[in-house]
């Protein structure tokens, strides 16, 4: 079996269901944004910022461009999506259950005791997450091993890993981009969540980062830049990324952290963890355009 | 129990146990053909040339970069490779989170096997004598920990861990290694196996400290002491059962191993008989310190893990044995 069955199938899937992709993929990346809110508030803690900042992206990701459905989590030919910003997994959470990953209400136990959506994603309580992580630089270098196990087995799968800009800052980040550049994986694309703000202060405060484009360049490595909340622009960078031919891909996304919450927006204080207030996730639940009968829902325990 | 593994080759030298593992790797390959060897430039140094030789497809090379290579270990893993790292135990070190995180936590079936560990590295020094790693890898839940005493058990081994389903952390050595075993030599992972009669007292030992634990057992005989010795190579689950019933029938512990004296082989022994069959032990090991550069039989004497100190201790878990009766 190859990767172009699935694709098959999830556009057929999206002929019947007669909902235009994009329209269905900014559907996703509102519910993913309604989503991380509510589960962070029922929670008591969580990271709001970088969960935000990324929810387009995974939308993206997820209604598109991986070929991973949720009825054969074991095939051996799927896509791989690594959140090597694991503290991100709100929006990983949510934007499973809306493709059927998870249950939509489960997902809501987030960092509870017993339940599986732990605080940064474990691949033994959800095995589509594909690895654990939580450390940083982790899961770039998990998803490389991916890819070059695939690449070994002539699986012509692509392995995914979604950074956050601050992680970069850890030296087995760039260890993997000369290793992966070596092995010339060109089914390995990263893409960096570059929304600018890290745990204290922006990046450029805390170690400074540019010319970032210029290090992935010098790495070896085909790089794009990008609107992190342009859905055609993601889509069709995505599609783009997996055409390059014995390089390895990066996506450069320039996000806003906090994206949607204007309160959040821009703001390291919402990096996390951080306890959302009632009044707070209400506010930011309607900012986000929600029904106030959905809010009651969402929040209520 | 396999009770009549009488060491009938004490003396003579072998491989090193790094080039035992080397070998045995690349003997094993055809019958693993999901098997692929980590290096991070260092193949030379742990065996593992052999199997870049044979299999140069096999060995995938990750540069110095220990930390992305034992996590790639964990995605290669993950789409059902059978991955081995390899390195130098303290270089390995670097990367203990990795292990821990994308290794162990996900519980991927991927091997770590350290050559270069404690004294017996010899005169490289203080930095590379990794004194810590048993305990260290120890602590990782389900981690398997192994550490061999001869070519022939480092063989064995290999061949065991490639055969068990988890993640496992494997010692070798650096230096030529004292040949014990026969070929018709048992290695189970989990179990430990009585090399020596004796009833007086136990000496329980792992990798080179084995072949001091039988010397001392020679050194204790002439003051009349009848020593057993359990080659323990399994740390990690340690067989609990045998160290009862040599608790029970010996009545005294000696542990000896190449590693600092905590965490390692000696606390796993009195953990798994204090709770239940309490008796005088005896610690025979490196004690809280860092390593210095030296021959490894000059550095078992300045360390105080050479024969002579296991049978001292030998003594002293005796005395304290028979204060008690």
């Amino acid at each position: 079996m190859t990767i172009a069955t699935p694709i098959a199938r999830r556009a057929i899937q999206t002929v019947a269901d007669g909902v235009d992709l994009e329209t269905q993929i900014a559907d996703a990346a509102r519910f993913t944004r309604r989503h991380t809110i509510a589960s962070i508030y029922r929670a008591g803690s969580g990271h709001p910022g970088g969960a935000l900042s990324c929810a387009d992206i995974l939308a993206c990701l997820f209604g598109a461009e991986l070929n991973i459905w949720p009825s054969e989590p074991e095939d051996r030919f799927r896509d791989r999506f690594v959140l090597s910003k694991g503290h991100a997994c709100p929006a990983l959470y949510a934007v499973g259950a809306y493709h059927g990953f998870c249950d939509k209400h489960e997902a809501l136990s987030l960092r509870r005791l017993g339940s599986p959506f732990q605080g940064h994603p474990h691949v033994r309580d959800l095995p589509w997450v594909e690895t654990s992580t939580g450390s940083l630089g982790q899961g770039f270098s998990v998803a490389l091993g991916m890819a070059l196990g695939m690449k070994l087995q002539k699986i012509r799968a692509r392995a995914y890993a979604l950074l956050g800009d601050g992680e970069l800052q850890e030296g087995e980040v760039w260890e993997a981009a000369m290793c992966a550049a070596h092995h010339k994986l060109d089914n390995l694309c990263a893409i960096i969540d570059y929304n600018k703000l890290q745990s204290d202060a922006p990046n450029e405060v805390i170690m400074r980062l540019e010319p970032l484009a210029d290090k992935w360049r010098a790495f070896g490595w085909t790089v794009f830049e990008i609107d992190g909340h342009n859905l055609p622009e993601i889509l069709s960078t995505l599609h783009l990324a997996a055409s390059t031919h014995e390089r390895p891909s990066v996506l450069i996304a320039h996000t806003v952290k906090g994206k949607g919450v204007p309160y959040m927006e821009g703001s390291a204080a919402w990096h996390g963890s951080v306890k959302l207030t009632r009044q707070q996730a209400e506010e930011a639940l309607t900012a986000l355009g929600t029904e106030p009968e959905e809010i009651k829902e969402l929040l209520d325990v | 129990m396999s009770d009549n593994n009488a060491p009938g080759l004490i003396g003579s030298s072998g491989d090193s146990l790094r080039e035992a593992f080397g070998k045995a790797l690349t003997g094993l390959a055809p019958e693993f053909p999901k098997l692929v060897v980590l290096d991070a430039d260092i193949a030379g140094g742990t065996g593992v040339h052999h199997f870049r030789k044979a299999y140069p497809e096999r060995l995938i090379q990750f540069g110095i970069a220990e930390q992305n290579m034992m996590a790639a270990a964990g995605g290669l893993a993950a789409v059902g490779m059978l991955p081995v790292v390899t390195g130098f135990a303290c270089f390995l070190e670097r990367a203990y989170e990795q292990a821990r995180l994308s290794i162990g936590y996900a519980r991927r079936n991927a091997k770590i096997v350290a050559s270069h560990p404690g004294l017996d590295v010899g005169p490289d020094g203080g930095s590379a004598q990794a004194l810590e790693d048993i305990a260290a890898f120890r602590a990782i839940p389900g981690m398997t920990v192994i550490s061999p005493a001869d070519p022939i058990e480092t063989a064995l081994a290999t061949r065991a861990i490639l055969e068990f389903d988890g993640p496992v952390y494997m010692r070798t050595g650096r230096s030529a290694a004292t040949r014990l075993f026969g070929d018709d030599h048992v290695f189970e992972i989990g179990k430990g196996q009585i090399i020596r009669h004796g009833h007086d007292v136990t000496l329980v030992a792992c990798g080179v400290e084995v072949a001091r634990a039988l010397e001392a057992a020679e050194i204790l005989e002439s003051v009349e002491i009848d020593a057993r010795v359990v080659n323990m190579p399994t740390i990690k689950p340690i067989d609990t059962e045998l160290l009862k019933r040599c608790a029970r029938e010996t009545g005294a512990i000696v542990t000896a191993e190449d590693h600092n004296i905590y965490g390692g082989l000696g606390s796993a022994v009195a953990e798994a008989v204090t709770k239940t069959h309490p008796c005088p032990i005896e610690f025979v090991g490196v004690i809280d310190s860092f390593g210095t550069s030296g021959e490894p039989d000059e550095l078992a004497n300045h360390f105080e893990i050479s024969a002579p100190f296991i049978a001292e201790a030998a003594k002293r878990a005796v005395a304290r044995k028979r204060g008690l009766q």
